[in-house]
């Protein structure tokens, strides 16, 4: 009986974005808020797209993008903080697109107050489920240092946030 | 006090709405940084849905639903790129005039074709049938004459089975010596559809 499989080759990117896409916005919007997250998940299937062919056969896709998205991820808080130096004070830029609907009163707020290698962890564990050993490679440091900063972020949100209400 | 799934419940829905501005977005810068191999969309039509590929050359592919998009795309993936994306814009001429065709108003397409699918005799065959005007048939083996190989009748029959771009390329037009209508790559009953279409203009 013949099988719709035809070996080894890739999937067209088209379901790359329909099976990951979510999940990479997700992360970036716990990792960078409503203002850059969709510029974020934006340069990331870019440069995404433009390294697939190349990627090996049998990759976890799911980790190599969460990979490109930290990076890109670091390249708009350095952007961020590059600014905030130019100018000294906070950037009152617009929501575009709409890209504020939607979060809770209070949860970027929250998030953000956290430090950066929390939010990381806490994202890619909770939203993508990825060992804190393959986090730990993403982010840097050991296995147990990501396993605390997931645990000491999650700490401090249950006191700073709750569902629904402001602090 | 919250747990982690309530947290992560909390940050905003990605709906329809979300997941379309970025594919567009996607779609836009891909296309700008010349990443966009192989765009795709589809059209409904008088015979069924089809599928229209384009490559930044020209129409790639065009796929009858009894092939299995899903399939042809991955064939696309392997054959062409992996870089595939959605992307309806650079497909609107060719939906246009096949639009325009299935309301008889179009007897020719004029839209760039990239015919990197089809190889040696059978690519040579592909290029003799838009020889055989609208409204008009050839048999198998006139085609294998034309192409320059008479005995090549059954050739002309796997090229015409393997055309990439059926109804653009009209392999339709080519029917048996015996006046029956054979096979055809999107199903008799197409090929049946598409000769009453084109003898009543």
């Amino acid at each position: 009986m013949a099988t719709k499989s035809i070996g080894v080759s890739q999937q067209p990117f088209e379901e790359i974005v329909a099976e990951h896409g979510p999940t990479v916005l997700r992360v970036c919007r716990a990792v960078l808020g409503p203002m850059d997250a969709e510029d974020a998940w934006s340069e990331t299937f870019l440069a995404a797209l433009r390294a697939y062919p190349r990627l090996r056969a049998n990759s976890n896709i799911e980790a190599w993008l969460v990979t490109i998205a930290h990076r890109k991820a670091l390249d708009h808080l350095r952007a961020t903080s590059r600014r905030l130096v130019a100018t000294d004070e906070v950037p009152e830029r617009p929501a575009k697109d709409g890209s504020r609907e939607g979060w809770e009163s209070g949860l970027w707020e929250a998030l953000e107050d956290l430090p950066l290698k929390q939010r990381q962890a806490i994202a890619y564990h909770y939203i993508v489920g990825m060992p804190y050993l393959q986090i730990s490679e993403i982010v840097g440091g050991s296995e147990d240092a990501a396993r605390r900063a997931a645990a000491d972020g999650i700490a401090t949100l249950r006191k700073t946030f709750s569902k629904g209400e402001a602090r | 006090m919250i747990n982690e799934r309530d947290l992560f419940a909390a940050l905003p829905a990605i709906d329809e709405a979300v997941n379309g501005r970025l594919h567009q977005r996607l779609v836009e810068a891909a296309n700008a940084a010349g990443l966009l191999d192989v765009a795709y969309r589809t059209i409904e039509t008088p015979v069924g849905t089809l599928l229209l590929a384009a490559t930044a050359k020209g129409l790639v592919r065009v796929a009858y639903a009894s092939e299995d998009h899903d399939l042809v795309l991955e064939r696309l993936a392997r054959d062409v790129s992996p870089r595939i994306l959605r992307a309806p814009a650079r497909l609107d001429g060719v939906a246009r005039e096949i639009d325009e065709y299935f309301a008889r108003r179009r007897s020719t397409f004029d839209v760039p074709l990239d015919l990197q699918l089809s190889h040696g005799f059978r690519r040579t065959v592909l290029s003799h049938l838009p020889e055989i005007g609208y409204g008009k048939t050839a048999s198998y083996a006139a085609v294998a004459k034309a192409a320059g190989h008479p005995k090549a009748v059954r050739a002309v029959g796997s090229a015409c089975a393997s055309n990439p771009l059926p109804v653009i390329v009209p392999c339709h037009r080519v029917v048996r010596s015996d006046g029956t209508i054979g096979q055809y790559v999107g199903g008799v009953e197409a090929k049946h559809m598409l000769l009453a279409l084109e003898s009543t203009a």
